[in-house]
C-alpha cells in the first residue's frame, strides 16, 4: 500500500510539473496553433456531395469547401447577396415567348424566359485532389486504377499524388447536370425542374439513357456528352442559366451549394470499382474551390478541415450593421481570408462534456451551425448570477439574433372538425373554432416557459429579417390580438368562448349532441405526457375544450401527414433564403402535402391567397411586393390554418479569443471569417485548468486511514481468543 | 469434450438463425424501407425518386420474405431477408446503409471498446472480489455492516449519476483528467482513467454483495470449519479454500461476459466520447441503420454463445468433479 501511494505521489508530482494542463484533450502544442476547435453533437455529416446535402449540420463543411456563384454578405442585415466565384450579382435579361428582349420591369406574366449570364472569376483553382493528379505524360494518375492500387486507401491522405486545375464554367454545368441525374437523385431536382428551362426533360432523357444503355449501376455516367439547354457554358468563364418565366428568388438558389461546381474528373475518379467499398465518394471526400478542404475524416469521431493552399483569399467585408464596428467586427476589413489554418470538429454526444470543455477553453465555439448553446448560456446567465459572473470572468461572448425560421401549430385543412370541409356554414364554423383556439393558446406564455424568453411569439407566416415583415403594432394578428393604448395584447378568453359558441360548441360542447368537443394533437415524439403537451391541454381546457394527444414516433407522424389523417400538429421551417416567398409557399394550395406531396403540411387552400402568391412570386423586393405580402398575411390570419407559434432566437457563444463572430443561420460559410488568438487561448487555458492536487492528499489520507483501520482490526482479530481471559479469584 | 462443444456450437447456430429472424421481424415491424430511406437521406424536400434510388441501391426495394414475382429458388433468395441476413451466418457483415464497410468499422472500433472494457472488467472483478473478501473477513463487525450499507448505497444510485458526478469531480473541480475524448497510444490512459473508475464504482455495490453472499455461504461449510480447527490462518482459509470453492458461480458470470467485452459499453462510450462499438450500435439504432443493427445483434449473440461455452469449459478447470456429458 505504501509503495502504491508513493507511486501515486510520484506520478502526481511528475504531472504537476508538466507545463501543460493535464485535463487537455489535445496534444500539448495543439492549443498554441492556429486551429479552431469545435464540436458536432449527433453524428457525422451524411452528405457532403453538394447535390445531395440539405441538412444544416452538413453546412459548416459544404459551405467551406464548395463555392456557389453567390453568397450572403456576412455582416449586413437584412441579408444581401454578394458575388463569390461570380464577378458580380447579375440582373437577368427577360425574353417573351417570341424571343424578344423585355424591359427589366416587365410584368412577370409576359416573361417567358429569364437569362442569367454569370461571369466566373478567372484564376480560381480547385483544392489539391488525387482525381486531378496527372502523370508526366499529362494522363490521369489515378484513372483507371489497376487491381490492388486501392488497397489500404481509405482517405485522400492515402493517395501520394494530388493535382489541381482552374475552375471553368463547365464545372458549374456539370454540377447542374448532376442535379438531374438519376444516379444522384438530388432533393432539389423537383424544385429546379419547375424553374430551369429543359431541366425536367433533361432528367427524363438521362433516366431513359440509363435504362436503355444497360450501363451498370455503379459505372460512371459521363454527363458531359448530354446537352442541357437550361445551363450552358458560353465560354470558359461565362455560365448561362435559363429560368422559366420570371423568378426573382432564383438568385438565392445561386448562393446555395446545390449550384456549386463539381469537376467531372472527381466523379469519374470516385466511380471506379472498389471506391464505394472504401467509403470514397463525393459524399465523404468533397472536392471544391473554397477556403478549406477536408483533410481528415473519422466518421462519428473527428473531422478536420485545413486551409486550401490554392484558395485565392477573398477580402473580409468592410460594411455591416451599425453596431458591428463597436463589436470589432470591421477590424479586419479588406484582409484576405481565411484567418484560421485548421478547423477540428470533434464528436460530443452529450452536452455535459461539451459545455464543460467549452468553459475550460478546449472548444472555441460549442457548435458552428446551431445556436442552441448560445441561447442556453444566455438563459443560464439570466437565471443565475453565479453563471453570469463565470461567463463574464471567462470573457465569453454571447450574441443573439432572430432568424428566418419558426415553429407553428397547424390545423389540417382536410379534417372535418378543424379543417375547411363541408357546407359553407360548416366551414365558417370551423374557421371560428380555429380562431377561438388561436386566442386560447397563449404563445407568449409558451415562449416564457419552454423557450426561456429566447424567442418571440409570431403574428404571421413571415418572420423578422425578411422583406415584407411588418413589425408590431402594424403587423399584429387582429384575430388574436387587440391594440389597447398602443400596446398589442392577446384577446381575452371571453372572445374565444364567444367564437367557440358561434362555431357550434357553446361552453365546449356540441350544440346538437351535447357531447364535449375533443380535439386531437398528433405528437411526433414522446408518450403524450411531456410538460409541453400538458401545457397545450391546459390552454384548451381554459375554453372547456379537451385535447387528446396521439403520440407516435416520427416515422408514423410523417405517414399521418402524408395521408392527411392528423388533426393538429406542430412543425417548423428554416428558410432556404430570406424571401417571403420561401415562407408563404408553405401555405400555397398547389404545394399541399396530401394532394401534391409538397411542403404545405396543413393542406391549406384559398384561391385568393394562391392567386396573390402567384402574382407575388414574380415581383422584385419593393413596396408593391410588400403590399401583396400584407394582403396574403391578412388572409391567413383570418383563415387561421396555423397558430403562428413562435420564432426562436439564434445565439452564438464564443471564447474571448475568437474574433469576427456573428451568429447567423442564413450565412453558412462562416468559418473563413473567424479569427482566433492562439497565444491568448493557450495562456487562458493554462490559467483555467491548473490541476487541484490538494485533493490527492485528502484521498491519500483517507486511504491511509482506511488501511490503518483494517490493519488494526486484523491485528485485534488475530489476537482475539474464543473465550474471555479468566478473571482472578480473590481469596 | 469436443463432442460436447460441437453440440453446443450446433445449438448456437440455430439460436443465431432465430436471433437473426427475430431481429429482422422486429426491425421491419417498426420501420418500413421508406421510413429508413427518409431518415437516411434526411434534410428537407425528400423526393420519392430519391427514396426509390436509396432503396434500390441497398436492395430494400425487394419484398421482405417472399418474392412472388421471382422464379424457383429466387422466390426466397431475392428478398431482403435472404440478401441481408443470410450472409451474416458466414460473418459477412456487408455494408452499412450509408455504404460503409461494417467489418472495417468493427475492426477499427474494437480496440477503443476493449481499451475501456478490459481494464474495467479486470480491475472491477479484482476490486469486487477483494472488497467482498474483506467484508467476509470482517463479517459480523461494524466494518462489515458499514461495507454492506456502502454497497446498498452504491447500488441505489444510477450509473448515469456516477458518470456525471465523476466528470464534475475529476474533470471540472480537480481538473485531473479530460471530460471526454480518446487518443491512441499510452496517452489514452488519461482518457480512460475516469470511465474505468466509473465503470468499477458502478458495479462495485451489486457485485460485491453477490460475491459476499457466495463467500459467506462457503464460509459456513464444514470444510472451512475443519480448516480453521486445524489452526489455519484466516487469510489462508479465505484465499485457499473459500475463494477457490466459490469460483464456480463467479465464473458463470465473468467468463461468459468476456467475449461481450468486444461489444463495448453503450452509455459510457457516448458520455466519454470513446469511438467504440457501443456508440457505433447506438448511432445505428438512432439512424435506423438496419445493416449495422443486425450485424451488431448477430455479433453480440455469437459472442454470447461463445462466452457460455467458454464458461462451461472453465467449470471443468475450476472444479475437477464436473465432466461434460
Amino acid at each position: 500500500m505504501v509503495r502504491f501511494l508513493a507511486m501515486l505521489v510520484a506520478l502526481a508530482c511528475l504531472t504537476a510539473c508538466s507545463p501543460h494542463p493535464v485535463n487537455s484533450p489535445y496534444d500539448p502544442e495543439a492549443l498554441a496553433q492556429n486551429t479552431l476547435f469545435t464540436a458536432f453533437t449527433q453524428r457525422s455529416p451524411k452528405h457532403l456531395d453538394p447535390a445531395r446535402s440539405y441538412s444544416s449540420d452538413e453546412t459548416p463543411f459544404t459551405y467551406s469547401i464548395y463555392e456557389p456563384p453567390y453568397a450572403y454578405d456576412y455582416l449586413r442585415r437584412p441579408y444581401v447577396l454578394k458575388p463569390k466565384t461570380a464577378v458580380e450579382v447579375v440582373t437577368p435579361r427577360y425574353y417573351d415567348a417570341q424571343g424578344n428582349v423585355l424591359a427589366e420591369d416587365a410584368p412577370g406574366e409576359q416573361v417567358a424566359v429569364s437569362v442569367y449570364d454569370i461571369r466566373i472569376k478567372p484564376g480560381i483553382r480547385f483544392q489539391p485532389h488525387p482525381s486531378l493528379a496527372l502523370d508526366g505524360e499529362g494522363k490521369p494518375r489515378y484513372w483507371p486504377l489497376k487491381e490492388g492500387e486501392l488497397d489500404g486507401k481509405y482517405g485522400m491522405a492515402d493517395f501520394e499524388h494530388t493535382g489541381t486545375r482552374e475552375l471553368v464554367a463547365d464545372d458549374y454545368v456539370y454540377a447542374w447536370k448532376r442535379l438531374a441525374s438519376p444516379r444522384v437523385a438530388s432533393p432539389i431536382f423537383g424544385v429546379f425542374a419547375e424553374h430551369v428551362v429543359d431541366m425536367r426533360d433533361f432528367g427524363e432523357r438521362l433516366k431513359r439513357h440509363v435504362r436503355e444503355s444497360g450501363l451498370p449501376a455503379d459505372a460512371w455516367l459521363d454527363l458531359r456528352s448530354f446537352d442541357f439547354e437550361g445551363v450552358q457554358a458560353m465560354d470558359d468563364h461565362t455560365l448561362r442559366i435559363k429560368v422559366i418565366g420570371k423568378y426573382p428568388q432564383f438568385k438565392y438558389w445561386l448562393a446555395m451549394t446545390f449550384s456549386a461546381p463539381i469537376p467531372w474528373e472527381a466523379e469519374r475518379f470516385y466511380s471506379q470499382p472498389g471506391m464505394a467499398e472504401h467509403d470514397l465518394s463525393l459524399n465523404t471526400w468533397p472536392v471544391g474551390t473554397g477556403p478549406y478542404m477536408l483533410s481528415e475524416s473519422w466518421v462519428n469521431r473527428r473531422h478536420v478541415l485545413t486551409r486550401n493552399p490554392y484558395f485565392r483569399g477573398e477580402p473580409y467585408p468592410c460594411k455591416g450593421e451599425p453596431r458591428d464596428e463597436a463589436d470589432g467586427l470591421l477590424a479586419d476589413c479588406g484582409k484576405p481570408m481565411p484567418f484560421v489554418d485548421r478547423v477540428e470538429f470533434i464528436l460530443e454526444k452529450e452536452s455535459v462534456p461539451l459545455m464543460g470543455k467549452f468553459l475550460q477553453g478546449y472548444y472555441d465555439i460549442p457548435q458552428i451551425e446551431r445556436g442552441e448553446y448560445g441561447v442556453a448560456m444566455r438563459v443560464a446567465a439570466g437565471d443565475s448570477s453565479e453563471k453570469a459572473a463565470l461567463y463574464n470572468e471567462r470573457g465569453i461572448l454571447l450574441r443573439s439574433a432572430t432568424e428566418a425560421q419558426y415553429f407553428y401549430l397547424g390545423f389540417n385543412w382536410l379534417d372535418p372538425v378543424v379543417g375547411d370541409v363541408g357546407s359553407e356554414e360548416r366551414r365558417e364554423k370551423n374557421r371560428k373554432l380555429r380562431q377561438a383556439i388561436s386566442i386560447a393558446f397563449d404563445w407568449e406564455q409558451f415562449v416564457s416557459i419552454f423557450q426561456d424568453g429566447e424567442a418571440q411569439a409570431s403574428h404571421g407566416p413571415v418572420p423578422p429579417g425578411v422583406p415584407g415583415y411588418e413589425p408590431l403594432p402594424q403587423g399584429r394578428n387582429p384575430v388574436v390580438y387587440d391594440l389597447v393604448d398602443g400596446r398589442v395584447t392577446r384577446r381575452d378568453l371571453d372572445q374565444a368562448r364567444r367564437l367557440l359558441s358561434e362555431a357550434g360548441y357553446p361552453d365546449g360542447r356540441d350544440a346538437k349532441t351535447g357531447r364535449p368537443l375533443i380535439l386531437n394533437y398528433d405528437s411526433a415524439g414522446g408518450m403524450g405526457s411531456s410538460a409541453m403537451l400538458d401545457w397545450m391541454r391546459r390552454q384548451l381546457a381554459s375554453i372547456n375544450v379537451q385535447l387528446e394527444i396521439r403520440a407516435t414516433d416520427y416515422n408514423r407522424f410523417q405517414d399521418k401527414m402524408r395521408q392527411g389523417s392528423a388533426q393538429m400538429f406542430m412543425w417548423g421551417w428554416l428558410a432556404d433564403y430570406p424571401d417571403a416567398e420561401n415562407f408563404l409557399f408553405l401555405l400555397y394550395g398547389p404545394n399541399g402535402k396530401v394532394k401534391h406531396g409538397g411542403e404545405n403540411a396543413s393542406n391549406y387552400e384559398n384561391p385568393e391567397f394562391d392567386r396573390l402568391f402567384e402574382k407575388m412570386r414574380f415581383l422584385d423586393d419593393g413596396p408593391e411586393k410588400n403590399a401583396l405580402i400584407k394582403e396574403m398575411v391578412g388572409i391567413v390570419q383570418q383563415d387561421a390554418p396555423w397558430m403562428f407559434g413562435y420564432i426562436p432566437k439564434s445565439g452564438g457563444a464564443y471564447q474571448q479569443w475568437v474574433g469576427n463572430a456573428k451568429p447567423s443561420q442564413m450565412v453558412r460559410d462562416t468559418l473563413q471569417y473567424y479569427r482566433i488568438d492562439p497565444a491568448l487561448r493557450a495562456q487562458k487555458v493554462k490559467e483555467w485548468n491548473t490541476p487541484r492536487w490538494g485533493a490527492l492528499w485528502w484521498l491519500a489520507g483517507l486511504l491511509a486511514l482506511l488501511a490503518w483501520a483494517v490493519a488494526r482490526l486484523t491485528r485485534r482479530r488475530a489476537r482475539a481468543t474464543a473465550l474471555a481471559a479468566p478473571t482472578e479469584e480473590r481469596p | 469434450m469436443i463432442r460436447y462443444i460441437l453440440r453446443r456450437l450446433l445449438y448456437g447456430f440455430f439460436i443465431l438463425v432465430g436471433v437473426n429472424l427475430l431481429t429482422f421481424v422486429l426491425f421491419f415491424a417498426v420501420n418500413t424501407p421508406d421510413d429508413m430511406a427518409r431518415l437516411a437521406i434526411g434534410g428537407q424536400r425528400v423526393s420519392q425518386d430519391a427514396i426509390e434510388k436509396w432503396k434500390s441501391e441497398r436492395g430494400y426495394d425487394k419484398p421482405l420474405f417472399v418474392n412472388a414475382q421471382a422464379q424457383d429458388s429466387a422466390k426466397w433468395t431475392d428478398t431482403i431477408f435472404y440478401t441481408r441476413s443470410v450472409p451474416l451466418l458466414t460473418f459477412d457483415f456487408g455494408f452499412s446503409d450509408e455504404g460503409r464497410d461494417i467489418g472495417h468499422e468493427i475492426g477499427q472500433r474494437m480496440v477503443p471498446s476493449l481499451a475501456l472494457a478490459l481494464p474495467t472488467f479486470v480491475l472491477g472483478l479484482f476490486a469486487c472480489v477483494a472488497f467482498s473478501l474483506l467484508l467476509v473477513f470482517f463479517r459480523g463487525t461494524s466494518l462489515d455492516l458499514a461495507g454492506v450499507m456502502f454497497c446498498v448505497v452504491l447500488m441505489s444510485i444510477s450509473g448515469l449519476f456516477y458518470i456525471i458526478a465523476g466528470q464534475w469531480l475529476f474533470a471540472k473541480m480537480w481538473r485531473w483528467v479530460p471530460y471526454s475524448g480518446y487518443v491512441e497510444g499510452w496517452d489514452m490512459v488519461r482518457f480512460l482513467f475516469l470511465p474505468v473508475l466509473v465503470g468499477i464504482v458502478s458495479r462495485l455495490g451489486a457485485e460485491s454483495r453477490f460475491y459476499r453472499a457466495l463467500f459467506l455461504e462457503e464460509a459456513g461449510k464444514d470444510y472451512v470449519r475443519t480448516a480453521r480447527a486445524k489452526g489455519m490462518a484466516e487469510r489462508i482459509v479465505l484465499f485457499r479454500h473459500i475463494l477457490r470453492n466459490a469460483m464456480l458461480p463467479i465464473l458463470t458470470g465473468t467468463v461468459s461476459a468476456i467475449p461481450l467485452l468486444f461489444m463495448g459499453s453503450l452509455i459510457s462510450e457516448s458520455f466519454f466520447g470513446i469511438p467504440g462499438l457501443g456508440s457505433y450500435t447506438i448511432d445505428a439504432i438512432n439512424a435506423q441503420d438496419f445493416s449495422i443493427v443486425r450485424a451488431m445483434v448477430f455479433l453480440g449473440s455469437a459472442l454470447y454463445i461463445v462466452g457460455l461455452i467458454l464458461a462451461d469449459i472453465s467449470y471443468t478447470l475450476a472444479d475437477p468433479r464436473i465432466r461434460f456429458n
